[in-house]
């Protein structure tokens, strides 16, 4: 959020156009060729790239009149915390729930939209990818607690509110992808990435978490680990939950470290 | 597979569905895990404030009692009353669990979980994550499950719709039928029970504060195929969410709990700045109606109340908006105890909530009639199980704030064990050779080729819009029987007309025009159970209003409505609800609770 000192009042679109076109990156299926169609819609206010997406849809007619198919994308909660509607919008990659016609075409000067699907992911058709394997990640890294089961057992262990909110950070990631489209480092799924190492971290940095921190050290320490990171810190930018990614990375090489100088006291 | 060999499908990853399926592969049984979107992207993320459970950290003398008290209370007494008694003594279970999970919940200083107020009760008895709880808390069960995953018990279906179930010739639920969202491709799931979780139907209505996957069309789909619905007509609608092209957002009810306060211009063409009005010119109806709760007055009567202010003009700038007014806290406090929410409202309307106060106004949110289940978590369908949003047995006529996620979790816990009972006493005789499956399979596959060859000249999304208007319209805040008539007369021409629908899209690789037309059907006939659950029940229950029958009538409607399908239209009865340990008594805010109980 933004500064605390006085009430911030967001730039508004004072001179709107009468519609907006929108570019969007076509693709019929898994392995297709890519091709584009442009869209023009009216402009509302408080439009944002789903509203119009629907609109699209409704009736799926590009801008020189000719009947295509709906354009394709994925979306569910419309809140910026599912992470499923994550697309690549004038050249970022971010949630299209909140990304705002508005503030779009007051960043970019011109009154297209272009809409793309992310690139590092398998493109199923059109605006939607598949990310299963960042899912496959979390499973490499055994991010979760061991309980000895879900039967009562009374409450955890207590925490500082500090760690709480520390972790709190971490936890908020949706798993949408948008760290793993900003690195340069990761393509072709050659490097497990920054969700993964701070999802470790979030389980490492719990009371009863810890006690397995040496199988979500293993996950990280094999040819896709950690050691890939290049340090390009775009990840920490674009993450939209603003979730403390380089400070996931550097307390992990950290913990890497430890382990490796005293892990042959433990055996 | 495990070494006895039960067959277990959960349909739906949200809260509910995760903890049945936890439950189930820590039993030792392996489970199918059917889900619309990827299980950690389901609804419950959405939720914000809190979950509710009687820990009594403050020494307030809270206790899972009162929590059952003001569970039912808060429901008009329409709930029966003994799992409601069950669910509030293992909430406090529920959420130390939680908390071994690893969920990030905000601590006292002495590093317990701390609690926050909530609509509805007296007692700090909702705890929280930050501001987005339901997301923590579908997290942690999305890494059990996960782990579970990992070790080969539970085989994930993500990106898989239900469209039916596969029923014996005695009606015996045997498994479903669900569609793969990618390439269309029909597949059987033989299971010796299912267990539904799929949420709340809240797309009914158009624009509402659900997920775009709330569509109730699997429920429906069950329905259709004989399940008994109950209570259909209890819509939440909350109080305070911000208006959306398309949806509408919801601002959490925690920022009533943590002092926010709802206010609008005495004065109704006021067109000052909310800053630059007076005290003394601000109206402060809610307090000044309901002293004891003040904004924390149950959803249906703030609901009610804003409505009607807005009703009578007194809406901000004439629109139908009141303020949420936080700015009287200070803005480290907001950030921190709200942060997630406030940005939420920065992020969509653009206004910084801490600094200027927010403009709301009443949107669809909840459904608290949903399959019919007994205490066991059992609908009438031998084998088939519901839990969460998607069952109706524990909110009554209205659900409290943060009652939901324990609900849900609750009821994953009990449906588990019910479900493995079943399972493992169930004949399976010679169903899985004799061909049931894949004549469902048939069955749904004709429905979908003759959606393809359809080419009328109905558009499906605006056919969803028209459902959306008039549902919203005419069967959310007030009800009139004229008009519930006519809404029903509506659905019956739109049923018609979705037989004249094309689907748009001659790419059917990944299409969503399919699924969404699949979807639309069931929203039809769903929205007729509720329609006609409220033409006929002539009284005003919790989320149920009819200006015209404006007091609750125990004699003759405090009974659950069962909803069953047939061709023509829903068939309406009543049952008895189980009210053995708390008398109903009216319910009244504008006092502290009368002690009765
Ligand atoms: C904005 C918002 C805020 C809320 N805040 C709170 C709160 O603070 N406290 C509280 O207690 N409650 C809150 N609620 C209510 C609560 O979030 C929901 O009632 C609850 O999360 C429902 O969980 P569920 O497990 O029943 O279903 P969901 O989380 O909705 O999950 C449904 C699952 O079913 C799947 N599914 C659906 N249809 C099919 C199909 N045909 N085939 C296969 N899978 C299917 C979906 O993919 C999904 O996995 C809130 C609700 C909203 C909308
Ligand atoms: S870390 Fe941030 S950018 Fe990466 S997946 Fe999580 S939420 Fe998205």
């Amino acid at each position: 959020m933004s500064e605390t000192n006085g009430h911030h009042e967001k730039k508004r679109l004072d001179n709107p156009p009468q519609t907006i076109e929108f570019k969007i990156q076509r693709r019929e299926k898994l392995g297709g060729e890519t091709r584009w169609e442009v869209f023009e819609i009216p402009y509302r206010r408080n439009l944002n790239v789903i509203s119009a997406l629907m609109d699209i849809r409704k009736n799926p007619v590009t801008k020189d009149g000719r009947q295509t198919t709906p354009p394709v994308w994925d979306m569910s909660c419309l809140e910026q915390v599912c992470g499923i509607c994550t697309m690549v919008i004038d050249g970022r990659a971010r949630q299209s729930c909140s990304a705002l016609v508005d503030d779009l075409l007051l960043a970019s000067g011109s009154n297209t939209i272009t809409l793309q699907p992310m690139s590092k992911f398998p493109n199923v058709r059109d605006l939607k990818v598949d990310r299963t394997r960042m899912f496959d990640h979390l499973k490499q890294v055994h991010a979760w607690v061991e309980l000895d089961g879900s039967h009562d057992l009374g409450p955890g262990a207590q925490i500082s509110n500090e760690t709480a909110q520390e972790r709190y950070a971490f936890s908020r990631c949706m798993t949408c992808g948008c760290c793993l489209e900003a690195c340069p480092q990761y393509f072709e799924d050659n490097y497990i990435g920054p969700q993964a190492i701070a999802q470790a971290r979030l389980f490492n940095m719990h009371p009863t978490g810890k006690i397995t921190i040496d199988e979500r050290l293993d996950g990280l320490m094999g040819e896709d680990g950690i050691t890939n990171c290049g340090n390009a810190q775009n990840c920490v930018q674009v993450c939209p939950m603003s979730v403390p990614l380089t400070k996931a990375i550097y307390e992990t090489n950290r913990d890497i470290t430890v382990n490796a100088l005293f892990g042959w006291l433990k055996k | 597979m495990s070494s006895n060999g039960l067959k277990i499908a959960v349909v739906g990853g949200g809260l509910a569905g995760l903890a049945a399926a936890m439950k189930i592969a820590e039993a030792g049984h392996s489970v199918d895990l059917i889900s619309v979107v990827p299980v950690k992207r389901s609804h419950s993320v959405c939720a914000q404030g809190g979950i509710n459970g009687a820990v009594n950290t403050k020494g307030e003398g809270d206790s899972p009692w009162k929590h059952f008290d003001d569970t039912v209370y808060g429901g008009d007494f329409l709930a029966n009353q003994p799992p409601v008694q069950r669910m509030c003594e293992m909430a406090p279970k529920i959420i130390y669990l939680f908390d071994r999970m690893g969920v990030p919940f905000s601590r006292t200083q002495e590093g317990l979980i701390d609690f926050r107020r909530f609509g509805g009760t007296l007692h700090h008895r909702t705890a929280f994550a930050g501001a987005s709880t339901g997301q923590q808390l579908l997290y942690a069960l999305d890494e059990q499950v996960r782990k579970h995953e990992a070790a080969g018990m539970v085989n994930k279906y993500e990106g898989w719709e239900m469209l039916s179930l596969v029923l014996d010739d005695h009606q015996v639920c045997r498994g479903l039928i669900a569609m793969n969202l990618q390439t269309l491709e029909l597949k059987e799931f033989p299971a010796d029970a299912v267990i539904m979780a799929t949420g709340g139907p809240g797309l009914i209505f158009g624009k509402s504060t659900n997920s775009m996957t709330c569509t109730g069309s699997a429920v429906s789909a069950a329905y259709q195929q004989g399940a008994k619905y109950a209570n259909g007509e209890f819509i939440q609608v909350h109080p305070t969410s911000i208006p959306g092209e398309d949806k509408l957002r919801l601002m959490s009810e925690s920022a009533r709990g943590e002092g926010g306060r709802v206010w609008v211009p005495k004065n109704p063409g006021d067109k000052r700045n909310p800053k630059d009005i007076p005290t003394a010119e601000r109206w402060y109806f809610l307090e000044e109606k309901y002293p004891a709760y003040g904004n924390l007055v149950p959803r249906d009567i703030a609901t009610r109340e804003i409505f009607q202010v807005c009703l009578e003009g007194f809406g901000v700038g004439g629109e139908n908006q009141v303020y949420l007014d936080l700015t009287h806290i200070p803005a480290e406090t907001l950030t921190r105890k709200l942060g997630a929410i406030l940005e939420i409202y920065e992020m969509f309307v653009g206004d910084d909530p801490r600094f200027v106060p927010m403009r709301i106004f009443p949107g669809v949110h909840y459904s608290m009639g949903g399959l019919w289940v007994d205490f066991e978590q059992r609908t009438n369908i031998p084998g088939l199980f519901a839990a969460g949003e998607c069952d109706y047995s524990i909110h009554g006529a209205n659900r409290l704030g943060a009652n939901s996620l324990v609900s849900c979790v609750y009821g994953g816990f009990v449906a588990a064990p019910s479900a493995i009972e079943y399972a493992q006493n169930v004949e399976r005789g010679s169903t899985e050779s004799n061909g049931i499956h894949a004549a469902e399979l048939k069955r749904q596959q004709e429905i979908n080729d003759q959606i393809i060859r359809n080419e009328g000249s109905e558009n499906q999304y605006k056919i969803h819009d028209e459902l959306g208007k008039w549902m919203t319209d005419n069967v959310t805040v007030v009800r009139y029987n004229d008009k519930l008539k006519a809404t029903d007369d509506k659905l019956v021409e739109l049923i018609d007309r979705f037989k004249h629908i094309s689907i748009n899209d001659s790419n059917l690789w990944a299409t969503q025009a399919v699924p969404h037309a699949r979807q639309l059907w069931n929203m039809l006939h769903l929205a007729r159970v509720i329609t006609l659950g409220a033409l006929n029940r002539d009284e005003s229950r919790g989320a149920h209003y009819k200006p015209d029958f404006p007091d609750r009538d125990d004699e003759k409607f405090l009974k659950t409505t069962i909803a069953e399908f047939s061709e023509e239209s829903p068939v309406l009865s009543y049952e008895e609800v189980d009210i053995g340990l708390i008398e109903p008594r009216k319910r009244d805010y504008t006092k502290g609770k009368s002690k009765k109980a």
